[in-house]
């Protein structure tokens, strides 16, 4: 089946589309796709980059990207963002806000405690911590996802995870319905879940092969040895041996090196001196493992609840990946440390990768690194314990003995052990016991099946017995819609209906209607009074199950800054709310070249008894980004000025226009001052000759037809918009 | 061996690996990785899980459902050394039907698996 719709950028993903026809949806394509990298480099605006792909047909840029003629260069490496909201159609959601700013490798936390399901999930029950991964739920998602690469214009890498004591099957689920990259490391699985070492390591094998023959590029697990460790950065022996043996295991289960990457964290992080950890070991990394890809992951082990200071630390995470490299720059929700990533965290995260590459873009032509000295002192010395690390586990017997004896995961520096490593004993951990010899006569009537396999004569391709497989033949994939009739997603669907195609608004952090929103508070408190002022405050703003989830003391007894997390429980009705119109403004060089041509002057005071000149100040003063920016020359009478005195000093100037400020509304002054203005100029004759605006708190747009004037400016307003006005109207008169 | 000896061992090994080039220690390496990974590859190639019949089931046109029940009555018949999918397809033969049938006939009637590979034989 071919590509579904495109997508509207102005519209909604229509999630209950999506879900139609699901069990005839066959994915377009299948494999990792790495970007698009023009060897000269890439040319953008006025800069020429050196470390970046291909832009992106739709996509949104860094703030300041409006200074550079809106470009948004897109890094050489392919960038990951990790969801995780446990409702998958909240998440493909997310997947396009990220897809947008530039994340082409999407990665879908699975359920808490799938590992441990012996066999595949199906349907689509809500996940904890993750989403279930099951048939349904990732044919949607790559459904989705399939639409959204279209609309951004470069494909996009769907990810999940080949562990747990399903692996084959799970392995099998991936390569028949196109996901592009997955977690399998047995290592992982022993460590970290307790899955009974031989059955990890029978079940890895036909899971690489499975992977392979669909083209998914793999990431190892061991990262988590860091993230694990008390120490993390002294566990980085180990981290190569881990490494080591997962891309060995991979190639003899006959995956090729492209395919294979190793997940990999510069282990440390501010307060400590991080590069100094970080810089050698990822040096000692790229060494041993140069002809594999480099996955970089962020660190994740000292983040807590300071999104800043997360941000900070992956900021240096990124440089880290520069100066070495990177194939695939992963980046970590600056939010993990404190709950479930919320969407714009995400998005957060992408920005960190993006903002960080097109600063450092070419960096590795002016900066090099000095392998002479401590760096390549500190790689080799890594290299040199690794080395003898493998010696000794192949001294105590091989790999299933140094599980046993507590080799791994160990937070002392290699060879010193503090004794607390994960131990592992063969006859233990889930499944245990659960591998069987195949027999002389086994056979598998399968394709990308591992090992001994009993083909009867003449047969060369497995799957002929069957007159083909999956693999071979999609149309025999055996699709399961629902089991539960209570937790599914059209249940789920029904409830989040009116946010999504409804009228109605809510805030959302994670899933349509959640309604959670942050506050972000500065108390002049300590602590503790801090804390629960915070929650008051929560509470009387009407927020529902108000909770601190972050505080950072400013000083001891002069106060904190604190973010709240509430709910709200209302919603707004998009038919109430009264959308402004919305005035497209002319390009900034238009502007200048008008000002210029006509030689723009004006004259401006505030009006009446009004002594606020605050608000006009900012209109007026290059500093501000005001009208003087553009080459607008402006007399300034003061504050409280009679109006009959603008329009003398406009005659006198030759001013193209009058601005006034009115602030004080009581009785109608404000309007009152307005339509005086326009009056007198027609008394005096030059109303065509003088372009008449007003601005203040109280103004809007619409007074500008019933008093007569040219335009008129509420709070808020810019230099940019006044000028936009004064040119307009000037064209308009034909006086430009 | 205690920790003393441990590190005594380590610290020869330091020795002789300091005087090994980069291109060198990178061989052994890999070399050492190799040697860690083969024997459990053997068994890999020699064994197979419940999990890996399930995969072969599902790549047969099999649902999760269906093949998490056969290849459980597979295992308890002491048949998973054989394959389950060599099961499915001995059925095939022996009652002339597709894969699927064979699949809903193992869990309408475990006894059909008894003495399915003898009969072969026979």
């Amino acid at each position: 089946m071919s590509n579904p719709k495109p997508l509207d950028p102005n519209k909604k993903l229509d999630i209950e589309d999506i879900l139609e026809n699901l069990e005839d949806y066959r994915p377009p394509r299948k494999g990792w796709v790495w970007r698009n990298v023009p060897e000269d480099g890439v040319d953008m605006g006025p800069f020429h980059y050196r470390d970046m792909a291909e832009p992106l047909k739709n996509s949104i840029g860094l703030p300041a990207a409006k200074y550079f003629d809106g470009i948004d260069p897109q890094p050489k490496c392919v960038v990951t963002t990790e969801i995780a909201s446990g409702r998958f159609e909240d998440d493909i959601r997310r997947m396009r806000m990220a897809a947008w700013h530039g994340a082409d490798h999407l990665m879908v936390i699975r359920h808490t405690g799938q590992s441990h399901i012996d066999g595949l999930m199906e349907g689509t029950p809500e996940g904890v911590g993750g989403v279930p991964i099951t048939r349904k739920q990732i044919r949607a998602s790559r459904k989705a996802i399939d639409m959204i690469e279209d609309e951004v214009g470069r494909p996009i890498n769907f990810h999940s995870y080949v562990s747990g004591v399903a692996g084959p099957e799970v392995a099998v689920l991936f390569a028949e319905e196109g996901i592009n990259g997955a977690h399998q490391d047995p290592q992982y699985n022993i460590l970290y879940r307790n899955i009974n070492v031989y059955r990890s390591f029978v079940d890895a094998a036909e899971a690489k092969l499975v992977m392979t023959s669909a083209g998914i590029f793999q990431i190892d697990g061991a990262h988590n040895a860091n993230a694990t460790a008390k120490a993390g950065w002294l566990v980085m022996p180990e981290l190569l041996v881990q490494h080591g043996i997962n891309c060995a295991y991979s190639m003899i289960a006959g995956m090729p090196k492209e395919l294979i990457g190793l997940s990999t964290v510069p282990p440390n992080s501010p307060p400590a001196p991080k590069l100094w950890y970080d810089l050698p070991y990822a040096v000692a990394l790229r060494d041993f493992f140069s002809e594999f890809k480099m996955r970089a992951q962020q660190n994740t082990r000292y983040i807590e609840s300071s999104i800043e200071e997360a941000i900070r630390t992956h900021t240096i995470d990124t440089l880290i990946s520069m100066l070495t490299s990177a194939d695939i720059q992963s980046t970590i929700t600056p939010d993990e440390g404190r709950n479930v990533p919320w969407h714009y965290n995400n998005i957060r995260g992408v920005q960190t990768v993006k903002q960080t590459w097109a600063g450092l873009d070419g960096i590795n032509e002016m900066v090099g690194l000095k392998i002479d000295g401590p760096l390549g002192e500190m790689s080799r010395d890594i290299r040199e314990r690794a080395v003898a690390f493998l010696e000794e586990i192949i001294e105590v017997g091989g790999y299933f003995a140094a599980v046993e004896k507590g080799f791994f995961v160990d937070s002392a520096k290699y060879p010193e052990r503090h004794g607390d490593g994960i131990a592992r004993d063969g006859q233990g951990g889930v499944a245990a016991d659960s591998i069987v010899p195949r027999d002389p006569d086994y056979l598998a009537p399968v394709c990308a099946h591992f090992g001994h396999n009993h083909l009867p004569e003449g047969v060369e391709h497995a799957c002929d017995l069957i007159g083909g497989c999956t693999l071979c033949k999609p149309e025999k994939i055996a699709y399961i819609d629902e089991l539960d009739s209570e937790d599914n997603v059209a249940n789920r669907l029904e409830k989040t209906y009116p946010y999504r195609k409804g009228n109605l608004i809510r805030p959302e952090v994670e899933w349509a209607g959640d309604g959670v929103v942050l506050l972000n508070l500065m108390i002049p408190e300590n602590e503790a009074y801090s804390r629960e002022a915070g929650l008051e405050i929560a509470r009387r703003m009407g927020l529902k199950d108000p909770e601190v989830i972050n505080l950072m003391v400013l000083h001891p007894s002069e106060g904190c800054f604190l973010e709240v997390k509430g709910r709200v429980d209302f919603d707004i009705d998009r038919n109430t709310l009264k959308i402004p119109e919305k005035v497209e403004l002319l390009p900034e060089d238009e502007m200048r070249e008008g000002v210029k041509q006509v030689g723009l002057k004006v004259v401006a005071g505030t009006v009446g008894e009004d002594e606020h000149s605050v608000g006009l100040r900012e209109i007026l003063d290059i500093k501000h980004g005001g009208i003087e920016k553009y080459g607008v020359k402006y007399t300034y009478l003061g504050t409280s000025v009679p109006v009959e005195k603008l329009i003398d000093a406009a005659i006198e100037t030759g001013a193209h226009a009058i601005l006034i400020s009115t602030i004080i509304s009581h009785n109608d002054v404000h309007r009152a001052q307005m339509r005086k203005l326009n009056e007198l100029c027609i008394e005096k004759g030059i109303r065509d000759k003088v372009i008449l605006i007003a601005g203040g708190t109280q103004v809007n747009s619409e007074m500008a037809a019933e008093t007569g004037l040219d335009a008129t400016f509420g709070r808020g307003t810019k230099g940019n918009q006044v000028v936009d006005a004064m040119i307009k109207a000037l064209k308009a008169r034909g006086m430009l | 061996m205690n920790d003393d000896e441990r590190i005594k061992k380590f610290e020869e090994r330091h020795e002789r690996l300091k005087n090994l080039s980069d291109a060198e220690l990178k061989e052994r390496f890999w070399e050492l990785c190799n040697k860690v990974v083969t024997p459990i590859a053997d068994l890999a190639r020699t064994h197979t899980s419940p999990s890996i019949e399930r995969s072969v089931l599902l790549r047969m046109g099999i649902n999760s459902q269906l093949a998490f029940g056969v290849v459980d009555r597979i295992n308890q018949a002491g048949l998973l050394g054989k394959g389950a999918g060599h099961v499915l397809l001995k059925l095939t033969e022996k009652f002339d039907y597709d894969v699927r049938a064979a699949a809903n006939h193992i869990m309408e009637d475990k006894d059909v698996l008894n003495g399915l590979f003898d009969e072969v034989k026979a």
